[in-house]
């Protein structure tokens, strides 16, 4: 890299953490060192910053203090949300989810299946949305949960959670989002929306990794994953981790103070950069629905290059973005995402993610601006799929 | 998250030789959109039977550039018989190394070569494009036993892991990794003891598929020892329902047999998650 500093737009992966946020959470690694359980006030001082930094992730989703679970990370929710709700309800209950889902819920799903439960994976059209009559055919019971996420990592592309989780209550069975990607981007109130969980995690929105959040809605069981203690209720036994959740709670009040400035300015600085790549890009086509997405992803396929190609020579210009090649994985398959929405093979080995948080300044959109149709013209100088290209 | 040597770099950023030449005395192509990566190589010999020039287009990743790159650096100026003993394995050292998911890149550009060097041979006939060499293998990356046996020969794997980093193969729905196995077992004179390494994701058919297999060929053996047999009755999930045959029926051991042997085997070789009962069926 050429000595400057590095444009990251690949914030769905994770996220800086906010200065704020650091310099909350750096008490607690210093001096504030009790154990909250502790009956001396050492620990109570500290056990009263952990019931403030529930109150502000409530508050940031619209929830109560007592419906929030602290966890280490969002994988960790949709574990307990779902196996939790298995093994409350038993051999009877079942699974509804969709092809798209984080392996975080799909592989916890598939993991479910093999124990015996049984599972539906609804299928989504070529911009990522779900088929408006998916639960037509569904058996949904009180031994039902469904799994659907609030916006979709890869493409950005947001579900009708109202709606779906409206259509499972009717029929009597219970509903989880994982939210990870939704939550401080845009608005989610769980009093208007009745989904019974939501899963949240602290490193995509500013906080540190290994913290994360799920909210269960009063009267809703599950059983409990991590046995132990009685922490958070006896739902996720283990010592707190106090400084990261005083970090994630700190971050949800930045979030929802930022919230307005996030749809507005972010989703401009998106829209400058996506509708400059898709007309200065020879082959470039955007995934996924354009209507229903976050402000702050675009998903942009180049036609017969390859993924992996586009990061190694974004990264010689300081910019870091993300790919749904299967060449940046080690897995040989490209993205499951774009696969299930049937984008073709060329171009979701092509596909290249950008995703831009409050950090994101004009100046580093301008740079992708300028540096990508470069290298899209020098790589498919490269392409044996491009005809007199030179 | 992948490591690349500084050589790989140098060529992924700054590729030698990119292009395509008109009426080529070799040409060779590999791969194709849905493998995830293809390579096209022509070259041209001069009076003396020397590369004197050779040029190539890829559609793949970093190391895929890097190999086919280094690879026309390696020909140029070189003899077609000094050309036909460049490996696989030659084209990733000359990059000071490839990261181990990634070797397959250097497999392609070696077949490719071969690939021009036979077109060259034959007096360019036209490739047809479907034409394999060999029995497939690997239906979803279209790979032949003849290039899984020869990836495993020049490169000394021991593991369908190993495999699939040089040639894809098995990588996508692993409905192969019993056949690749296979081709271990012949190569190695069977050292591994011919056990199907257990897959966690198979699907019903492949699972009844397994079992039956692993009865005929590890199970039974042992039980005619002593003048039994079994055979499966049904799959119900991973609830496996068997029937014993000859001294096994009503022999007071047979309760024992079921758990250490058929299901021991039963989980060493499709799954660990499978429990076997009897099957009360007539």
């Amino acid at each position: 890299m050429k000595n400057r500093e590095l444009i990251y737009l690949d914030n769905n992966a994770t996220t800086r953490i906010a200065p704020e946020v650091l310099e909350e959470m750096l008490p607690f690694f210093k001096d504030l060192y009790g154990n909250p359980s502790s009956i001396y006030r050492f620990g109570g001082k500290v056990h009263r910053y952990i019931e403030e930094a529930r109150e502000k992730v409530a508050s940031l989703i619209g929830a109560s203090a007592d419906e929030i679970i602290f966890t280490s990370c969002g994988s960790e929710s949709d574990n307990l949300a779902l196996k939790g709700f298995c093994n409350y309800f038993g051999e009877r209950s079942q699974i509804i989810t969709s092809e798209v889902e984080h392996p975080a819920v799909r592989n916890t799903a598939r993991y479910l299946k093999d124990k015996g439960h049984a599972l539906v994976e609804c299928k989504v059209d070529n911009v990522g949305m779900l088929e408006t009559d998916i639960f037509e055919e569904c058996q949904i019971d009180e031994f039902t949960i469904a799994s659907f996420m609030w916006a979709n990592n890869e493409t950005g592309v947001i579900f009708p959670i109202d709606e779906l989780a409206a259509k499972v209550k009717a029929r009597g069975g219970f509903f989880h989002t994982d939210a990870v990607q939704a939550v401080g981007k845009i608005d989610i109130d769980v009093k208007k929306i009745p989904v019974d969980m939501l899963s949240l995690s602290g490193h995509k929105l500013h906080a540190p990794k290994g913290v994360g959040a799920i909210y269960i809605r009063k009267g809703v069981k599950v059983d409990p994953v991590i046995h132990g203690g009685h922490q958070e209720n006896g739902i996720r036994a283990g010592t707190e981790n106090v400084p990261l959740i005083v970090g994630l709670g700190k971050a949800c009040e930045l979030a929802s103070r930022h919230l307005k400035e996030e749809n507005v300015r972010v989703r401009a600085l998106r829209d400058r950069l996506e509708n400059s790549l898709l007309t200065s890009c020879k082959g470039a086509k955007l995934n996924g629905n354009k209507a229903h997405r976050l402000p702050n992803t675009t998903n942009i396929s180049f036609e017969a290059i390859e993924g992996e190609s586009i990061l190694l020579h974004l990264d010689e210009n300081g910019i870091a973005a993300s790919s749904g090649s299967a060449c940046t994985t080690g897995s040989l398959e490209p993205s499951h995402v774009l696969t299930a929405m049937g984008v073709p093979y060329t171009f979701a080995h092509s596909s290249t993610r950008f995703s831009l948080s409050r950090y994101t300044t004009d100046k580093e959109i301008d740079s992708v601006i300028a540096a990508m149709p470069q290298i899209v013209e020098k790589l498919r100088k490269l392409s044996p799929f491009i005809e007199n290209a030179d | 998250m992948w490591n690349y040597t500084d050589k790989v770099r140098d060529h992924y950023l700054n590729p030698r030789n990119v292009g395509e030449i008109q009426h080529p005395d070799g040409f060779g192509e590999i791969g194709n959109l849905t493998c995830g990566d293809a390579l096209r190589l022509t070259f041209k010999l001069d009076e003396n039977g020397r590369v004197s020039d050779i040029r190539f287009k890829t559609f793949g990743c970093g190391s895929a550039i890097a190999s086919a790159s280094v690879l026309t650096e390696m020909c140029k100026g070189k003899t077609l018989d000094d050309i036909k003993k460049i490996s696989n394995k030659d084209i990733a050292e000359a990059l000071g190394g490839l990261p181990k998911e990634k070797m397959h890149c250097s497999v392609m550009g070696q077949e490719a070569l071969e690939a021009a060097i036979k077109f060259y041979e034959t007096g360019g006939e036209i490739p047809v494009k479907d034409q394999v060499e060999g029995k497939i293998i690997c239906t979803c990356f279209g790979v032949t036993d003849k290039t899984i046996e020869k990836a495993i020969r020049e490169n000394g794997l021991n593991t369908i892991e190993e495999v699939t980093n040089f040639t894809k193969a098995g990588g996508a729905c692993g409905g192969c990794h019993g056949e690749i196995q296979k081709i271990l077992d012949k190569i190695h004179g069977n050292k591994s003891g011919g056990k199907i390494k257990s897959s966690p994701r198979l699907t019903t058919l492949q699972k009844i598929d397994r079992i039956r297999e692993v009865i005929t060929t590890d199970i039974n053996p042992i039980l005619t020892q002593d003048g039994g047999s079994c055979e499966l009755v049904d799959v119900d999930g991973n609830d496996v329902f068997i029937k014993f045959k000859g001294h096994c029926m009503g022999c007071a051991f047979s309760g024992l047999t079921l758990k250490s042997v058929v299901e021991k085997k039963l989980h060493e070789a499709v799954s660990d998650q499978l429990f076997v009962k009897l099957s009360e069926q007539e």
